[in-house]
């Protein structure tokens, strides 16, 4: 797959790689589009700034290691997502009706969209490349626990498996089950503990 | 319309290939097609840019990377507005004689319009049908156009979990045809009414569904 942050495994000097042509009709695109002022190129900049550092799973892990730390909290949690999850200052596109299911022994949520690509993007960033992808959108619908073992966990015949596919503009985010032996943990331990993979429920912690 | 976007319950598209957490994007030219796309004037209407996207030919969509998609989509977005000609797309210059636009969204205004707590909720234009637990049937209904009612739930009995407000309508949104805001329910389906028998008893699919895509069962 290309990518932009050079593996140093390759020995040509940097540089010298020729862009792709996706490369090359983006950028012919921009340049046509700041042109006509139809786009700011700083605000294109700022636009990546945002998706690369400040949304991602690390903010989806705070209200996680909140929810399981402090039971008011998860209680406004399970209540109202939305006004729960901007209280730790995460809102926007992508985020604008947040539900909380959450995981325990008996039952396991996973989450997925069939028709496009619905993610919440405040507390998990932007999805990795296999969300968006025709085969997790086609079979985590008809074979959940199928493609929850491909990510490494086998679930119990008995435990209930809840999908939820995302047709409206509400998104999802899974609260999973706090690791056993973590009691004398604090929050920021905790968060670190918590995975993407955790909160969109292809695998367990 | 039953295009190949609708792939729930689809098998055989292919593996499923993990990937680590960290990258927002795995190409520079990932990066501006997102914000261009964010950013562009044609960004006002959600239910129509993901219609452009579903408008891609069945056999390039599913060859096609997903930020391939944004920039087709993008593109014939901007054409179909007006915003850019086909001979400026083609040379890739603007046309001299063009008055110069403002951009919609500068710098200094991106963390504030990107963190904006925005509501897809409008007020309902009449009573809700269904409550939590009716039955309902999802109707079967092939529009040719925007839709976001899957083709693996039509016709298929489910419980109405919640009701979560009238929700702009993405049928009529799309079109440009007005918000048309519906009821929206969370309807939750048995795996085994949607699969049969071999489907495990205890799982379930739930899906957030318009008023107009359901009848009582």
């Amino acid at each position: 797959m290309a990518h932009d942050h050079h593996d140093h495994d390759h020995d040509h000097d940097h540089g010298q790689e020729p862009p792709s042509d996706m490369a090359l009709r983006v950028k012919a695109l921009e340049s046509l589009l700041v042109e006509k002022g139809l786009v700011d190129a700083a605000a294109l900049d700022a636009i990546v700034e945002h998706f690369e550092h400040k949304v991602g799973p690390r903010n989806g892990a705070r209200v996680v290691a909140r929810a399981w730390t402090d039971p008011a909290y998860k209680a406004r949690l399970m209540q109202d997502a939305t006004e729960a999850i901007a209280e730790l200052g995460y809102s926007g596109g992508q985020g604008e009706h947040m539900v909380v299911v959450e995981n325990t022994p008996q039952v396991h949520n996973l989450v997925v969209c069939t028709l496009c690509s619905c993610y919440p993007w405040p507390v998990l960033g932007l999805p990795p490349v296999w969300y968006k992808s025709s085969p997790y959108r086609s079979r985590a619908v008809i074979d959940p626990r199928g493609v929850i073992a491909e990510f490494g966990t086998k679930l119990a015949e008995d435990v209930e498996v809840r999908v939820w596919d995302s047709t409206a503009e509400i998104r999802y985010l899974v609260l999973p089950e706090r690791p056993a032996g973590t009691e004398g943990l604090d929050e920021e331990a905790l968060a670190a503990l918590v995975t993407r993979d955790g909160m969109i429920g292809t695998a367990k912690l | 319309m039953n295009g190949v976007h609708d792939m729930g319950g689809m098998q055989g598209l292919g593996r499923i290939e993990p990937e680590p957490e960290g990258h927002a994007f795995h190409a520079d030219w990932e990066g501006r097609v997102h914000a261009m796309t964010v950013a562009s004037p044609t960004r006002s209407n959600i239910d129509a840019g993901r219609h452009q996207r579903e408008l891609i030919p069945g056999p390039e969509y599913l060859r096609m990377s997903y930020y391939e998609k944004w920039f087709r989509s993008l593109s014939d977005r901007l054409l179909a507005l007006g915003f850019v000609k086909p001979e400026e797309f083609a040379s890739g210059r603007a046309d001299p004689h063009a008055p110069k636009a403002t951009p919609r969204l500068l710098a200094r205004d991106v963390d504030a319009a990107l963190s904006r707590h925005g509501s897809y909720v409008r007020e309902m234009a009449a009573p809700a049908q269904f409550k939590p637990g009716d039955r309902v049937r999802a109707r079967n209904i092939n529009p040719d156009g925007h839709t976001r009612l899957p083709r693996y739930v039509r016709g298929r009995t489910g419980v109405i979990l919640s009701m979560n407000g009238a929700h702009v309508f993405p049928d009529s949104n799309a079109h440009g045809k007005g918000e048309d805001p519906r009821p929206l329910y969370t309807v939750r389906f048995r795996a085994q009414e949607l699969w049969g028998e071999a489907a495990n008893p205890r799982d379930s699919v739930s899906l957030d569904l318009w008023e107009p895509y359901l009848e009582r069962a």
